[in-house]
């Protein structure tokens, strides 16, 4: 329990460039405190975000990724966000059999959710935290 | 321990505060003033100086006044194409809204929105800057102005200055800070703050003892006492005055409160600087008597308003808001603080406003409802608030640790000499006079001058600059014929294809936002640890005017090839930092941005290792990417130089004529059989009386004769294609199909009640019914005396269906009550309200007016207690009611019931969104680019808003948004080519399958698949680049410029 304890999760997070990454500003323009474990990659829309890549990070030994766009119906292409859903839907499927399913996050974040987007951030780190550190990231190192 | 009231040690002191440092320039200052302490070197420099030299100009538009009106009004003329001249009387641009912490209702940082136009301004080749000058007269008329400048020397070579700093260093003199409003002190040498532009040290005269310290440390010899003043001629052809506001001093009225006598009584200018992360406390709230944490801090509204014995009597528009803004961010930044706001009616009128409102009482913002009589300090420091309690009338005492007053926008005391200067008027209150306050409030009383912000009345930013925008466009009618600049192209493009990738660095320390939480200097060092970075450096503020000066230097220097900033956010900074590489002749897709401030500083304040790790793997996956960057083209393409607006009411027709002023092209669709939109539905205007018939039938005239504008009636349009620069539009109308092309739109789509259906009984008699059919009444004349009158305001209004202010219905009801008592003296008329909100030019007094002269009764009730309608047998109405101010049940017959109904926004909003591709928000609002600085602009290129399509409004801001908006959609016309993004979507034939689940994807249907290959093919200027089509391919072939897969990939493995 001691090495959960200690463990500070690697954690990537896609954000689209209008509404998450907008509301990451926010957060901070607010100055709202969350932990320092995620790391950020801005893509135009969510629908941008590759399953590949979460695969790839998931297996590179990424603790957890987040991707986050706007709310659904507020998608600055129009329909981005839905196909982000979809193929997020998709690979959970893939995912759960390997046991990474509860490691991967699907979020909507506004660009006026500064707030939110710490409640986020912060969750998202506290539920990796618990699930401890990528099991697959040492059978893939071999 | 460190004393914290270090802050405020001066405050109290006996240091003279320079505040109207321009009234006199220095030389005459001297003549009149021979004091002793002034060495006689200085008297023999004065001598000098007095013989001013003298210089001329010549330009196509004067602007006076630098702040964020003056600088939207001159972007808005320069990107047309015409030589501006702006005059700015202190020694930077920003004006007031630089600042402020925040804005509201989107909380966006205030410095962060309007140093990148700053440095804009500073920057466009068209704009002639000049600091410290202040116009002396203005000869001549529209077309052909002569002005004479006064340019009072810093004695500071701007051209020398490097911004160092050095001088301020050793300045021995000490004075009060203006910038900072008192709080603060700063040296005899100074810039204003960081981001000033120019950034340049200035000396004031009046504080100067003449010892000559920062000469003698100046290495770049830039100081100077022999520096002359300037006489300058001005020759230009049209003029905007965007000369800003003072804010109320509670010192002579309103004494009662307590300032400049209790130390924790302060203004909320001074609030805004204690929050701001550059102000005195460097963003910590603290008590000015002891620099201790206040635990309840207070607001006191209307201070220097809404009284005409004890300040103004109009509303000041922003003051509720910014209270409730003040508020919640003490709220939020320390939920145990006790924040309480007394005030009379709270105008959250303006868009997402009363949203704002609600929130912060969610987050336990206190709101009393009165205007505190008196204060008096504690043994304690804390200040003791007397108000009476508008329920049981008891006069209560509450203590607060800080008081704040929210001070009234008010004309500035200059006006008068600034009137004359001008030859312009000037209002009852000092505010400069409009052509005509509800339909022409851009022009002021002489032809070809014109008003931009709050120097016509109060305004939040928004209003400003759309007002600005429209001042530019009415600018330009005179100066049409004249010939344009021909832009400076950029130093042509370096070819860096095949190099290796040499990569600056640019750490910045944003002062000590960045700085003060993660170690920049470690993060530049670790920077510089890899292969391909070649320069890595960290300094204090890389957006200011001169670090761009830097970034441009070290490209030259190191030849780079990419540039990495890592700061802020791309979103309001990466546009600076990528003209700066163009400056350098670099591709501007080979920038990169790390943001170690939003996304680490600000939100890991409290863990300096692990922030300073983050923004080191920030940066480095910045660097990652940074070497896989590409040089994009963006395609130019033509524009037709025609625009269409959507909607023919005035806010439309407005728009229509400014761009017939300007010669462009335009063409007016309107779906109904006629011209004027709501107007025609209305008997008179809120606040002047006046009959909307004769503006409806004035422009319609003017859209008559005009050469320029084509009007289609009954005209909808079916479908859209196109992009900025070349849309195309099927439209049906009484002639059948037509199509038309045009280069950017104008929407003014407008508003409406909405539905009332089973709402307060409407529908089920006739005595009941809304405003606006009141008014089709008051048309036809056919009204029968009611006795008693009841008006239900917020009727459909900011409930949890449809949250917003309908703004405008306070307005009518009372012109409504007005027109009813002087139809039927002997009736009684009730309004029924939630809060009076009347916050525009001349509506306050409008209001007292009716309430005390005619006896109109007005009644509060309370969102969970709304009026009950009932209706008798015998048709007879009663309303009952809780009147919140006595506290008692009332029941009201009434032989008319009013409804003031909530409004929302056209019907068309959702057909439109679906043609424009362009967001729409709660009551089928549009939703505009940026919320304080982009008012106008949509998130499609090339299509514009204005009116109530924005939001409802009354006439005088509908205009200035409607001529704004002409003046925006003028500028891809005028320039006549657009740039397409250089983020777009590619396809690899080699491995294309032609699959074509990119063209399913794509929701611009800018994918199509080649008929002869039957390869995917992608239209670059309709590719938005969302990369949808990037992430769908099976095999890779699509890719999204800029977000290539491999750069994505080289980001993740750099994440640390």
């Amino acid at each position: 329990m001691d090495e959960k304890s200690d463990f500070e999760p690697r954690i990537l997070g896609f954000l689209c460039n209008w509404c998450s990454y907008a509301g990451a500003d926010l957060a901070g323009v607010s100055r709202f405190q969350y932990p320092p474990n995620v790391r950020i990659i801005r893509v135009m829309c969510s629908s941008r975000v590759d399953p590949m890549y979460i695969v790839k990070a998931l297996t590179d030994g990424i603790d957890g990724v987040l991707v986050a766009g706007c709310h659904p119906g507020d998608c600055h292409y129009i329909e981005g966000n839905y196909r982000a859903r979809r193929r997020m839907v998709a690979l959970d499927q893939i995912l759960e059999r390997y046991g990474l399913k509860d490691r991967v996050f699907l979020e909507w974040v506004s660009a006026s959710e500064g707030k939110r987007f710490a409640e986020v951030i912060t969750h998202v780190t506290e539920e990796i935290k618990k699930l401890g550190p990528n099991p697959h990231k040492k059978k893939w190192e071999i | 321990m460190q004393d914290q009231n270090e802050y405020f040690e001066h405050y109290y002191e006996d240091v003279p505060l320079e505040d109207d440092y321009l009234m006199l320039a220095p030389e005459i200052a001297l003549l009149e003033d021979q004091t002793s302490y002034i060495e006689s070197e200085i008297e023999i420099n004065a001598e000098n100086a007095i013989r001013t030299s003298k210089r001329k100009m010549e330009g196509d538009v004067l602007v006076v006044g630098a702040g964020i009106s003056g600088m939207q009004a001159a972007l808005d003329i320069a990107d047309k194409g015409y030589r501006v001249i702006m005059l700015e009387k202190s020694s930077t641009i920003g004006g007031n809204m630089v600042k402020l912490d925040k804005t509201f209702p989107t909380n966006d940082c205030s410095i962060c929105t309007a140093a990148p136009k700053m440095v804009e301004v500073a920057r466009h080749q068209n704009i002639s800057l000049m600091t410290y000058a202040e116009i002396m007269s203005l000869k001549g008329e529209k077309g052909d102005f002569t002005a004479h400048v006064f340019r009072k020397t810093a004695y500071v070579d701007p051209d020398k200055c490097t911004g160092c700093g050095d001088c301020a260093v050793v300045c021995p003199v000490e004075v009060i800070n203006p910038f900072d409003d008192k709080l603060s002190k700063r040296k005899g040498i100074y810039i204003e703050f960081p981001q000033a532009v120019p950034i340049v040290y200035s000396i004031n005269y009046e504080n100067c003892v003449g010892c000559g310290s920062c000469e003698r440390v100046c290495d770049a010899e830039a100081i100077s006492f022999l520096q002359k003043s300037e006489d300058i001629e001005i020759k230009v052809g049209s003029v905007i005055v965007a000369t800003g506001y003072d804010l109320f001093e509670p010192l002579e009225m309103r004494k009662e409160y307590g300032y400049g006598k209790y130390p924790n009584v302060i203004t909320a200018m001074q609030f805004e600087r204690l929050l701001s992360s550059f102000g005195p406390t460097e963003g910590k709230i603290l008590r000015p008597s002891d620099g201790g944490k206040p635990e309840s801090i207070g607001w006191i509204q209307c201070v220097g308003s809404r009284s005409k014995q004890l300040g103004f009597p109009f509303c000041s528009r922003v003051c509720c808001m910014y209270a409730t803004k003040e508020a919640a961010i003490t709220k939020e930044m320390d939920p145990d603080i006790d924040v309480t706001i007394f005030f009379m009616d709270m105008r959250a009128y303006g868009k997402d406003f009363q949203q704002y409102y609600d929130k912060a009482m969610e987050m336990g913002v206190n709101y009393i409802r009165a205007r505190p009589s008196s204060v008096y300090q504690n043994e304690d420091g804390s200040i003791a608030v007397r108000y009476m309690d508008t329920h049981t009338r008891e006069i209560l005492e509450m203590n607060q640790d800080m008081l704040v007053l929210s001070t009234a926008i008010i004309p500035s005391k200059e006006n008068p000499r600034l009137g004359e200067v001008l030859g312009i008027e000037v209002d009852n209150n000092g505010f400069f006079q409009s052509g005509s306050i509800v339909s022409d409030p851009i022009q002021t009383t002489r032809d070809g001058v014109y008003l931009a912000g709050c120097n016509q009345g109060p305004k939040d930013i928004p209003d400003s600059v759309a007002m600005a925008s429209g001042a530019a466009a009415r600018a330009i009618e005179a100066i049409i014929e004249r010939e344009k600049v021909t832009p400076i192209p950029p130093p042509e493009e370096k070819d860096v294809s095949g190099q290796e990738p040499r990569i600056g660095v640019f750490i910045c320390h944003c002062g000590k936002n960045i700085n003060g939480f993660l170690d920049c200097e470690e993060v530049a060092e670790k920077a510089g640890e890899d292969g391909n970075v070649v320069y890595s450096i960290n300094s204090m503020f890389v957006c200011s005017e001169d670090s761009q000066k830097e970034i441009r230097e070290k490209i030259e220097e190191h030849d780079l090839n990419r540039v990495i900033v890592a700061a802020c956010s791309p979103i309001t900074h990466g546009g600076l930092f990528q003209d700066t590489l163009v400056e350098s002749g670099l591709n501007k897709y080979l920038f990169e941005f790390a943001n170690i401030r939003q996304h680490c500083s600000w939100v890991h304040s409290h863990d300096r290792p692990k922030a300073t790790r983050k923004a080191m793997d920030l940066v480095n996956m910045a660097i990652a990417k940074s070497k896989l960057l590409q040089p994009l083209s963006q395609e130019e393409v033509d524009v037709t130089p025609v625009v269409l607006v959507i909607g023919g009411g005035v806010a439309g027709m407005k728009a229509a004529l400014a761009l017939s002023d300007m010669e462009i092209d335009t063409h007016v669709v309107e779906m109904s059989d006629k011209l004027g939109g709501n107007l025609n539905k209305l008997h008179s205007l809120f606040p002047t009386d006046q009959e909307p018939s004769e503006l409806v039938t004035d422009l319609s005239a003017r859209i008559e004769a005009s050469e320029y504008v084509t009007v289609h009636l009954n005209t909808t349009l079916e479908e859209l294609e196109g992009f900025v620069g070349n849309f195309k539009v099927y439209m049906k109308g009484p002639d059948g199909d037509e199509e038309l092309e045009f280069g950017s739109a104008i929407i003014a789509s407008g508003f409406g009640e909405i539905d009332m259906e089973g709402k307060y009984g409407y529908g089920s008699s006739p005595k009941i019914m809304t405003q606006t059919e009141l008014e089709g009444h008051f048309k036809a004349d056919d009204l029968e005396k009611p006795e008693t009158v009841v008006m239900i305001n917020c009727a459909g209004a900011m409930d949890e269906e449809r949250p917003w202010c309908c703004r405008i219905g306070c307005g009518v009801s009372i012109k409504n009550a007005k027109l009813l008592k002087e139809r039927f003296p002997d009736s009684d008329i009730y309004i029924l309200y939630r809060d009076i909100r009347v916050f525009g030019k001349d509506e306050e007094e409008y209001f007292a007016n009716v309430i005390e002269n005619l006896k109109v009764k007005i009644i509060r009730y309370s969102e969970v207690e709304k009026p009950d309608v009932a209706i008798g047998e015998d048709g007879a109405i009663t309303v009952k009611v809780r009147d919140q101010v006595y506290n008692e049940e009332l029941e009201l017959p009434a032989d008319l019931l009013v409804l003031t109904a909530q409004t929302e926004g056209s019907e068309s909003s959702v057909r439109l969104q679906e043609m424009f591709k362009i967001p729409v928000g709660p009551g089928h609002f549009f939703i505009e680019a940026h919320a304080k600085i982009r008012p106008l602009d949509l998130a499609s290129d090339g299509v514009y808003f204005c009116g109530s399509a924005h939001f409802p409004k009354n006439l005088a801001d509908a205009i200035a948004q409607a001529e704004g908006a002409a003046s925006r959609a003028a500028i891809p016309i005028m320039q006549g080519i657009v740039k397409g993004e250089g983020i777009t979507s590619s396809i690899n034939a080699l491995t294309c399958s032609g699959c074509g689940m990119c063209v399913e994807v794509c929701p611009y249907s800018a994918i199509t698949l080649d008929e002869e290959t039957g390869i995917a093919v992608v239209n670059a200027t309709l590719c938005k680049g969302c990369g949808a089509c990037a992430a769908a391919c099976p095999s890779g072939s699509a890719r999204q410029r800029g977000y290539r897969d491999n750069q994505i990939l080289a980001m993740m493995y750099a994440m640390g």
